[in-house]
């Protein structure tokens, strides 16, 4: 079921697996875990992709990184976020490797461009089941 | 050449509709599809031991044996497929192994694609059952808490940033990817089935349809529908007693990396290459020599990355190879003969199986007035998900 923000949207339901990750971000950290052999990965999850192994770290990232592509969402593909649109999602290589996807905040719509340097924001939501607040990942032009 | 183990030799596919108002359960709907293949193939029902389907709505778990037992069959292939637009055709090939191992001889594919009949349907608990979320919006999923509250929501925008990143980095305009729209709208006029038949469209008609997610436009996006489609794959030997010529599959391959296009190693090398190079390397024969090619077309740039990776033209020609081609049927290079998904419709999971369907017609000469003058050997792409599922084909005339 998709969690919903006091104002609608949909907001990110941490698991014990990714609340570091949130919990971090609420105080505007970028965790990425990071395997010994095979180097950051992303989103979090209980074992590395590449060797399968648990042995990996929370690590602190840059949360820089590029935009590797992005779309103008103009109709609100997700119906709980049809009153935001239009709105731009964009993939972001981050600087440390792994690839991330978010909205990019705090920069106009036409503006955004491939290669266009960005900086992860978090921005926390209030969710309407009177949970945390949750910090979401955004970026913004950096 | 290749593997000929096996043959398409039934095939049935219901006119794409809109609206659906018969209320129809998956299991008689299975029985249904299975009928009209006995007729269209002129073999026995006491011929077929195996089937292929996604599953049941009726049966949401031991679905193989509620089928067997609605059915009335002694089965010994049972097989669930979970492969999105390219299921379908991961069931042609999967028969087709089956056959060859010497597991059974005739196999149902299935793909009926109508609305639930009831709307008292117990919703899963876990998530909101609304078909856009395609199951992401699961407590613990990684599209729940990384991709959902990004908007990244259905498959239009995850297209429309591969289109974005390969109009960039090759130069392509929109009006190349809108002619593929247009020339399929075209297919569609020579075909009564068809969704779009009776509206053709013009250049301008795409270019200045509504930007749903940029670069791509509403006329360039499936439209879905209601509808449901299946083929009977048979042993190469029981196909001779068939009433139709055998369609052989005599290549096929299958590959995948990623469920999400945040995920995808490369938005622009995708596992079609992959999937099609061993089901050409298997059939012994290359993209030259292909008459047909059925590429799944959610969107155009689907159709233009496909017949790349598959290898009609190199990464970055595509633009070109669309520009000097004609996807017409009575064109140098037919591809979705029957309007494809963009203007056949797209009855969900049958979606998938109209290029099959239509590789086989064309084969059997049964296409009607869209018939190409010659078609002995067809390429057939199924695509899932993000350009994530691939499945490749060579479907051959005996």
């Amino acid at each position: 079921m998709v969690r919903l923000a006091t104002d609608g949207r949909s907001i990110p339901d941490p698991t014990p697996v990714t609340a570091p990750f949130f919990a971090a971000g609420a105080e505007g950290r970028f965790l990425l875990q990071t395997c010994p052999r095979d180097g950051a990965f992303f989103y979090p999850r209980a074992r590395c992709p590449h060797c399968w192994q648990d042995d990996w770290s929370w690590t602190e990232a840059s949360g820089r990184g590029t935009i590797y592509s992005f779309t103008i969402d103009r109709i609100g593909h997700d119906p709980q976020q049809k009153q935001l649109a239009p709105f731009v999602i964009a993939l972001v290589t981050l600087d440390e490797g792994p690839r991330a996807v978010a909205q990019i905040v705090d920069c106009p719509i036409e503006a955004v461009r491939l290669g266009m340097p960005v900086k992860a924001v978090f921005d926390l939501f209030q969710p309407a089941d009177h949970g945390e607040p949750v910090a979401m990942l955004r970026f913004r032009p950096s | 050449m290749g593997k000929r183990a096996a043959a398409i030799v039934g095939m049935t596919e219901w006119k794409p509709a809109r609206r659906w108002d018969e209320p129809l359960f998956d299991l008689d709907a299975f029985a249904r599809l299975g009928a009209e293949l006995v007729e269209d193939s002129g073999l026995d029902k006491a011929d077929i031991d195996g089937f292929c389907i996604t599953g049941a709505r009726e049966a949401p778990v031991l679905a193989p044996s509620a089928v067997a037992e609605h059915l009335g069959m002694r089965s010994r292939f049972n097989e669930r497929v979970d492969l999105g637009g390219a299921t379908p055709a991961g069931m042609v090939w999967r028969a087709a192994a089956a056959i060859e191992a010497g597991v059974c001889q005739a196999v149902l594919v299935l793909c009926p694609a109508t609305p639930r009949p009831s709307q008292q349907v117990r919703e899963r608990p876990h998530t909101s059952g609304r078909p856009i979320y395609m199951g992401g919006d699961a407590w613990g999923s990684p599209q729940a808490q990384f991709e959902v509250p990004a908007g990244l929501v259905g498959a239009t925008p995850s297209y429309a940033m591969i289109a974005r990143l390969y109009m960039d980095t090759y130069g392509l305009d929109e009006e190349t990817l809108a002619k593929i729209a247009v020339e399929q709208r075209c297919n569609a006029q020579a075909n009564p089935d068809a969704i779009f038949h009776g509206r053709s469209i013009t250049l301008e008609d795409v270019m200045t349809s509504p930007m749903i997610a940029d670069p791509l436009k509403l006329l360039e996006i499936v439209m879905p529908c209601f509808g449901g489609a299946a083929v009977l794959v048979t042993s190469a030997e029981l196909a001779k007693r068939a009433r139709h010529r055998p369609v052989l599959i005599s290549g096929f391959g299958e590959e995948m990396t990623h469920r999400s296009i945040t995920s995808m190693p490369d938005l622009l090398d995708s596992p079609v290459r992959g999937a099609a190079a061993r089901a050409f390397e298997m059939a012994g024969t290359t993209p030259a020599a292909i008459d047909t090619a059925q590429i799944y077309d959610c969107y155009t740039i689907t159709v233009l990355r496909s017949l790349e990776d598959a290898g009609f033209c190199r990464l970055g020609e595509g633009g070109a190879f669309v520009r000097e081609h004609d996807f017409r049927y009575d064109g140098d290079f037919p591809v979705n003969t029957n309007g494809g998904q963009l203007a056949f419709g797209q009855a969900g999971i049958a979606g998938g199986m109209t290029h099959v369907i239509e590789a086989a017609r064309q084969i059997q000469g049964r296409a009607g007035p869209r018939q190409q003058r010659r078609c002995d050997l067809a390429f057939v792409n199924g695509n899932g998900g993000m350009m994530s599922e691939q499945v490749s084909l060579i479907l051959e005339g005996a």
